[in-house]
């Protein structure tokens, strides 16, 4: 065991991939239990397909990536969050947008690869899907900051924001920001989802943010209980996945990161069996297991 | 190979369908249209958009596992998003209907692994980048006969399958419970509905990629919906809209080749939707001044 962990600290990569990526997956749990409990996991995929966009219009546009990548996920999730009160048209103004806008990454990545003859479209597929054991060291402290930042403001806010995702009426009418909460919300899924690009992909975060939050929500109806899992198991899908990936360096990463979480997702499934227990959400103390 | 748009109108179009690969583009073209639109409004209507993207970005891996064996990916589209409407339909039957949020964790999870194996395969067969491009993002280039046989076959059945559920579909959407009271079954009737969503994703995905699918399923209808509430109407608004955007994008994009088709598609559909939610917004403002006008 020993002997392992001094081999990983030994690889450079391999630091890098498990500082940052235990950061990401904090966050990307922390985050995802609230996601899944809103019902807003479309729009947390819509916002990791934003990432792309951003990512290869600054790419395109030569501007410097992170810049593209954080600008677009924020303004885009600050735009959903002040449409998502009004009107129940939700999910179709979330697919119009989005597609359209992964039509403009569409555009921009044909754009980037066509006027630099000597790229092949590698970075534009990276951004799809993640490289995290290319991360620099640099990149690394980066995604770690903002994440563990992410963290801290999703814990900071974590009471409130439950109030207002069980029950926005009354949380309101106790005075309780529901509209403002909503806002810090999504702008840190948004916040997330750029500083997760780089590590598991615009493609593939979703799965980061909705496999362990489903598996929590299946194991425990005790709303912060779910909360700490749902960050647990993302962190330890994530480092199965880069251990299995760095003892089968044929396997993709993010391939066996996600694919640790699906499993998770799954044997929880298959234990919790059904009837679900439905979650108590008034915050009454859950039934006798 | 064109000369871009001239301004003589008969000749430009004599153009467009000068070259087979074209008359195949446009044939492969009206086909998803209709389908996409045909499902895309029922889509709409019964809030499952992310269920849709989900079945069609699940034909990705579908298409690149099959190029990867060897086999056609034509087949692998319709296998991928057909099974992922399977699970995605029994798994949250199993959840006693109770809150939405498990069923889309379910859904998301079904997609982020979905694409995951997509990130797999890629990186297994080694070097077809162009190709996944495509798969992401649609091309209109080198659709076959044979290919549009199938499309045309599929939609077929599957357009005919429709009509045969229609109206419980419809019944069980609006209002589930009086439905279900009435005997309905609204269960088989949902996962079926699934189905033929896997089905329209798979074909639609073939033309505009796995990610770019919403520009003919969801746009269109979201468009009419926007423009009229009256069921039969819209609906048909909702096949033309997707016909327009279809033969529209692809003589675009037969005139413009510099910039993906898929981008075209898109903005044509989000113009279109634009539009519509702005000329009703505008439409309900002059109503609400002109009733103040008569009332002061």
């Amino acid at each position: 065991m020993i002997v392992w962990i001094t081999h990983i600290y030994s690889q450079p990569f391999l630091r890098y991939a498990f500082f940052a990526g235990t950061a990401i997956a904090l966050a990307a749990g922390l985050v995802g239990y609230f996601i899944v409990l809103r019902s807003q996991v479309f729009t947390g995929d819509a916002l990791s397909h934003v990432a792309f966009t951003g990512a290869v219009a600054a790419l395109a546009t030569g501007a410097d990536l992170l810049v593209g990548l954080y600008g677009a996920c924020i303004v885009v999730a600050l735009a959903m969050a002040a449409l998502g009160n009004r009107g129940q048209s939700d999910d179709t103004v979330i697919g119009s947008v989005f597609a359209w806008i992964l039509g403009l990454g569409a555009l921009f990545l044909s754009v980037y690869t066509t006027s630099k003859s000597g790229s092949n479209g590698t970075s534009g597929v990276n951004v799809l899907f993640g490289t995290i054991f290319g991360l620099s060291a640099s990149q690394a402290i980066t995604d770690a900051a903002v994440c563990l930042g992410v963290c801290v403001v999703i814990i900071a806010i974590g009471r409130p924001l439950l109030f207002a995702s069980i029950d926005a009426a009354v949380a309101s009418a106790s005075r309780v920001p529901v509209r403002a909460l909503g806002f810090i919300f999504l702008g840190m899924v948004g916040v997330t989802a750029a500083a997760a690009t780089q590590a598991v992909g615009a493609l593939l975060l979703l799965g980061l943010i909705a496999a362990p939050a489903g598996a929590a929500q299946r194991l425990t109806a005790r709303p912060f209980a779910a909360l700490w899992l749902s960050a647990g198991i993302a962190v330890g899908s994530l480092w199965a996945g880069l251990l299995i990936a760095y003892a089968a360096p044929t396997l993709p990463p993010s391939f066996c990161i996600i694919g640790a979480a699906t499993l998770t997702y799954l044997i929880v499934f298959a234990l919790t069996g059904n009837p679900a227990r439905p979650a108590s959400l008034s915050g009454s103390p859950p039934p006798y297991s | 190979m064109n000369t871009g748009l001239s301004w003589n109108l008969a000749e430009d179009f004599r153009q467009l369908f000068l070259y087979s690969f074209m008359v195949n583009a446009y044939r492969a073209g009206t086909i998803i249209a209709v389908l996409a639109g045909a499902l895309g409004w029922y889509m709409v209507l019964r809030r499952q958009s992310f269920a849709g993207h989900t079945l069609a970005v699940v034909s990705f891996p579908g298409a690149a596992g099959a190029i990867l064996l060897g086999a056609s990916a034509s087949a692998g589209y319709f296998v991928a998003a057909i099974a992922a409407a399977i699970v995605i339909a029994a798994v949250p039957r199993s959840l006693g209907g109770k809150a939405r949020s498990s069923e889309s964790a379910v859904i998301g999870t079904v997609q982020a692994f979905a694409l995951a194996c997509g990130a797999l395969f890629v990186s297994l067969y080694g070097g077809f980048l162009n190709s996944l491009t495509n798969l992401l993002f649609g091309t209109f280039l080198g659709i076959s006969p044979a290919q549009v046989l199938t499309l045309l076959v599929v939609a077929a059945v599957a357009l005919a399958a429709l009509a045969a559920i229609a109206r419980p579909l419809f019944f069980a959407t609006v209002d589930p419970d009086v439905a279900e009271a009435r005997g309905v079954p609204v269960r088989f009737v949902g996962t079926a509905f699934l189905v033929l969503l896997g089905c329209a994703a798979g074909e639609v995905s073939q033309i505009t990629g796995a990610l770019l699918v919403f520009a003919l399923l969801v746009m269109p209808a979201a468009t009419a919906q926007q423009i009229t509430p009256r069921p039969a109407l819209s609906f048909a608004l909702t096949i033309a809209c997707g016909l327009l955007i279809a033969w529209l994008g692809l003589a675009i994009a037969y005139f413009y080749p510099e910039y993906p088709f898929g981008f075209y598609l898109t903005t044509l559909g989000f113009v279109s939707y634009v539009a519509a939610a702005g000329g009703r917004a505008a439409a309900s403002r002059v109503r609400k001044v002109g009733l103040q006008a008569v009332t002061a």
